[in-house]
């Protein structure tokens, strides 16, 4: 149809153009929602796959780097259904209520829906799309503003997900924890969700995905929060997949005024990984904290960007993100933080410090600060290094054999930036991930 | 009956020679002090018999108990029994001090085929040393020396000391950077942990410190090799006379 928009076409991007056209009519949604997946699909058939050449996805060619585009995947049949009725036990300690999504579509019956609080209602987003649910199809725009093709492509083929609106004023004791996992053929997912938290509400909100060993399903996730004047959140996603898999995730949230939000990305899986963070605050006096772990081997590719938008006075802003990296991996930190001129009064400081634990493995740190306001803080730090020798002995003249030394190291790394994190509970479960982790490493 | 046996030791650092064929003998129970001028290779000596990376020893043997020590990694050397307090001990951040203590403990218990220490008796052995040390509890519960003073870290060296129970003790300048308050809590500490079966390597600049840590032999390092071994009075002799004498007879 459109091939000749652009000369030269990966098989995955024609695989993409081929699937719309085969799928569109059956994704959720009519009317508006079907204009708007147009929309967005032209987008993307108008640049096509972000590639090095494009500056925010400098270090992750995903051109390059995907091969195919796997059909839509399959909904979860009765069998798998049965068998991921206790997915998203990396986080098992923690008391949560358990969403469960299986090949990025919803599943209500296994999922845990009983004696929901009062001011928490939980939907699933395929059937807003079919239902042109207003709430929903208001939101769509503010995303799609950012222009990103990840996100477009999202749009296009968004399928299911979870829609979930904490009302004014509400304290969800338990946090709510949207388990993604993947069963049957390895196929494409594209799951949107919407999370309204209302004023002075709060809410522990956990997102995971996990896998197989060795599928190689395709992930585009994207999460819209919306935290409200005054409320607290408290957000972690958990990237676990198959060392397989190509996961694209986008959170894009809007904070409140004197609100406060904290992110967290933990990740240890996946083949190539990108995590965009699309952060905005827009009214005064809110506090943000951005965190993120990963812990990367073999030839895995992570890569975490983040657009802060200061857009408003008096917020103030925390980022630090570590990375472990190990074998021949490589772990991509890209930061921008904008300060715009009204934003006078904003504190915000971000650091990126990446753990090289092998000669071949690489980092790319890439910190921005584009300030137009005169009266801020601002500072950022970005480091690359190995394991201090000096610190390896002191431990070592201790008994502690070597291994166990650089465990222990790779630990106190690590649990600088889970320190962040409010939620003990999910800081317990993150640091007992790392250990694992480590101890397969020395295994 | 000897512990340790150094024999015509040679070893470079970052291409220069720093031990000149240095020949020492400790025997066990016996507390020994090498004094020597600033360069004479008082550190190197310390760090060669713990196993830091990068002290290449081209010639001689270091035997503990009759084991070639050269032959093992540093964690190993410490589960039989050696111990190097730190002339700088070293700040870990992130690495709680309890968690290092009791990974260190139960890693060289492993090493010997003994079995871990239960929680209870880990947490009663080290309040028991730490009282005795003036070490708050609450320092306890931080990052390994993180925020610790000059004294404190000295203190937390020979805490780690006294739960390790090694056989041999290298105490590296322990006395540096301590005022004489600081400097007899630690000499105190050290004094405790005194015993037929263990023996120390007190090495030091001054004489001050023998004053609190008694030697049963001295031996002047110069140069790299030792010079001169004599009773504590020649801690004493050096301190009125210094150096100079055992450079010209070292070279």
């Amino acid at each position: 149809m459109n091939a000749e928009v652009r000369q030269i076409r990966t098989a995955a991007e024609q695989g993409l153009s081929d699937a719309y056209a085969a799928t569109k009519e059956q994704l959720p949604g009519a009317g508006a929602i079907a204009a708007l997946r147009d929309q967005a699909f032209a987008r993307f058939e108008a640049v096509g796959l972000p590639h090095r050449r494009i500056e925010e996805w400098k270090y992750t060619d995903l051109r390059a780097a995907m091969r195919e585009a796997k059909p839509l995947a399959a909904p979860p049949d009765a069998g798998t259904r049965a068998r991921m009725r206790d997915a998203g036990v990396t986080v098992a300690g923690v008391e949560a209520r358990r969403l469960i999504f299986i090949n990025g579509m919803f599943v209500p019956d296994i999922s845990d829906l009983v004696a929901l609080e009062p001011g928490l209602t939980i939907g699933s987003m395929a059937d807003a799309l079919a239902a042109a649910d207003p709430f929903v199809v208001s939101r769509f725009g503010r995303v799609d503003a950012s222009g990103d093709v990840a996100l477009a492509l999202n749009t296009a083929f968004m399928g299911d997900g979870a829609v979930i609106r904490v009302a004014p004023g509400t304290t969800l004791q338990r946090p709510l924890h949207l388990v993604f996992t993947f069963d049957g053929a390895p196929g494409a997912s594209f799951v949107r969700s919407l999370v309204e938290v209302g004023a002075g509400a709060r809410l522990a909100l956990i997102e995971s995905y996990e896998s197989a060993e060795g599928r190689d399903d395709q992930v585009n996730a994207v999460v819209e929060l919306m935290v409200g004047d005054k409320a607290h959140v408290d957000h972690v996603k958990i990237g676990a997949e198959s060392t397989g898999a190509l996961h694209v995730a986008s959170l894009v949230a809007t904070i409140g005024a004197d609100a406060h939000l904290n992110t967290f990305v933990f990740n240890t899986g996946g083949a190539l990984v990108r995590n965009q963070l699309f952060l905005t605050l827009d009214k005064s006096g809110a506090t943000l904290r951005v965190g993120g772990a990963s812990l990367l081997k073999g030839r895995q590719h992570a890569d975490l960007t983040l657009l802060l938008d200061h857009a408003s006075g008096g917020c103030q802003s925390r980022e630090v993100f570590k990375t472990v990296l190990d074998e021949r991996s490589r772990g991509v930190f890209q930061g921008r933080i904008i300060v715009r001129p009204k934003a006078q009064k904003t504190d915000a400081r971000m650091m990126s410090r990446a753990l090289l634990l092998s000669e071949d493995a690489e980092a790319d740190n890439k910190p921005e600060l584009e300030i137009f306001a005169d009266d801020v803080q601002c500072g950022h730090g970005a480091t690359a290094g190995a394991l201090d020798d000096n610190l390896k002995f002191y431990l070592m003249a201790r008994g502690i054999p070597e291994k166990e030394a650089e465990a222990l190291l790779v630990q106190a790394f690590i649990g600088e930036a889970i320190e962040g994190i409010e939620h003990a509970g999910l800081r317990d479960a993150l640091m007992e991930a790392s250990v694992r982790w480590l101890e397969a490493r020395s295994g | 009956m000897s512990l340790l046996d150094i024999k015509n030791l040679h070893v470079e650092v970052a291409g220069r020679k720093i031990l000149n064929g240095l020949t020492l003998t400790v025997d066990k129970g016996q507390v020994a002090a090498i004094m020597g001028p600033n360069g004479s290779g008082k550190s190197t000596l310390s760090y060669v018999l713990a196993g830091k990376p990068g002290y290449e020893v081209l010639d001689g043997s270091v035997t503990l108990d009759g084991v070639d020590l050269l032959a093992l990694s540093p964690d190993e050397r410490a589960a039989r029994g050696v111990f190097l307090a730190f002339q700088y001990p070293l700040e870990i951040p992130g690495v709680a001090s309890m968690t290092f203590l009791r990974t260190a403990l139960n890693a060289q218990r492993k090493a010997r085929g003994e079995p871990e220490l239960s929680t209870p008796d880990f947490l009663r052995r080290v309040r028991d040393v730490a009282g005795k040390l003036g070490i708050e509890q609450e320092m306890l519960r931080r990052s390994v020396n993180v925020g610790f003073s000059g004294g404190e870290k000295k203190r937390n060296e020979v805490l780690q000391m006294a739960l390790l129970e090694p056989r041999l003790c290298v105490l590296d300048e322990t006395d540096s950077g301590l005022d004489i308050d600081a400097l007899r809590i630690v000499a105190d500490g050290v004094n405790r942990l005194r015993s037929p079966d263990r023996s120390m390597i007190v090495i030091t600049h001054y004489q001050r410190l023998l004053d609190y840590i008694v030697p049963d032999v001295v031996h002047v390092l110069s140069k790299g090799r030792i010079v001169r071994t004599g009773g504590k009075e020649l801690a004493l002799e050096l301190e009125a006379h210094g150096y100079a004498q055992f450079q010209d007879e070292a070279a």
